[in-house]
């Protein structure tokens, strides 16, 4: 228990300093431009565009390795974050838990990704001790017509069996 | 036909990686090709700062793998028709089976084991200096569809 009672508007700011901290932890996130924009317990992931995420300069389209890597960031992040704040007192902006790492992740291209801004949302199916399942989803104009989704399996971080480097 | 068979046709490398370079996202990872032919298509990634994923230790991104292992499969349907397909990727899965050792090159070698008319499935294993123990394997499903005015 906490001796005094925080305020909401600082719990909101130390909530945002760390996730803040999450992503900026990730070198390659940062690489790619991912921005993750937090509304409540919901969170966004935002893939700028920018003329190096594309593949195929001819139709032209983002490339797939692009979206899968902007998938796996956003299900990530998603993951960590969930797992934080589950114990709000200990959310430290200055002492993050290691992030969870992928076992496998599955991607389905429904449509070309266009030259413009991405974005996408994730949902942990199940988070155990040891592994999680999350779902998750990239749109581009309109949130009912993703362009590429993905499962993905991860070892949590400090769960039994984890840690093997 | 069913399999690829080791006596496939070669493309030229400068060939192959000049189409590699004329990616974009291939072009900012530094994807190099090291052979390209209908009975597989090798292509490595140097290690760089600023593709990892833990700066803690130092290991790449898998989404950096994933790019790399994409590539290489999209470029591996590509050349699995001669002349080569226009190509994009329906489906691909990845198993991370360790992390690649921070500071060495990826390298990923990716072989069509099926084709029908239009989709090729690809299958890519990634090592790191240790050949004996993949870092990641992926299977990947890829329409094919002629190169606009090739013939089939």
């Amino acid at each position: 228990m906490s001796a005094a009672p925080e305020s909401a508007q600082s719990r909101k700011e130390r909530r945002d300093a760390a996730l803040a901290a999450l992503v900026a932890g990730v070198p390659y996130a940062r690489f790619l431009g991912i921005a993750i924009e937090r509304r409540g317990d919901e969170l966004t992931a935002l893939l700028p565009f920018q003329p190096s995420l594309i593949g195929n300069p001819l139709i032209p389209a983002l490339h797939g390795g692009a979206t899968a890597a902007f998938l796996e960031v956003t299900a990530i992040i998603e993951l960590a974050w969930s797992a934080l704040i589950e114990d709000e007192a200990a959310i430290d902006p200055a002492r993050l838990p290691r992030m969870p790492k992928t076992i496998d992740f599955s991607i389905d291209y429904l449509r070309p990704g266009l030259p413009r801004d991405a974005y996408a949302r994730a949902r942990v199916n199940r988070s155990g001790r040891r592994f999680a399942s999350v779902h998750v989803e990239a749109w581009q104009d309109s949130r009912a017509r993703p362009f590429a989704t993905a499962t993905g399996h991860f070892l949590m971080p400090g769960g039994a069996g984890a840690g093997d480097g | 036909m069913s399999e690829t068979t080791e006596t496939g046709p070669t493309f030229p490398l400068s060939q192959a990686q000049a189409f590699i370079e004329a990616l974009p996202h291939a072009r900012a990872l530094g994807m190099r090709i090291e052979a390209c032919g209908a009975a597989g298509v090798e292509m490595s990634m140097a290690w760089d700062a600023r593709f990892v994923g833990d700066p803690e230790t130092g290991v790449i991104h898998g989404g950096a793998v994933s790019a790399l292992m994409d590539t290489a499969a999209g470029t591996m349907a590509m050349f699995s028709r001669d002349p080569p397909a226009v190509t994009a990727t329906l489906g691909l899965r990845i198993d991370y089976m360790r992390s690649a050792t921070p500071g060495e090159r990826v390298r990923c070698r990716a072989v069509c084991f099926h084709r029908t008319r239009s989709v090729a499935f690809i299958r890519v294993t990634a090592w790191d200096d240790d050949a004996a123990r993949p870092v990641a394997t992926a299977t990947g499903s890829f329409t094919l569809d002629p190169l606009p005015g090739a013939r089939r």
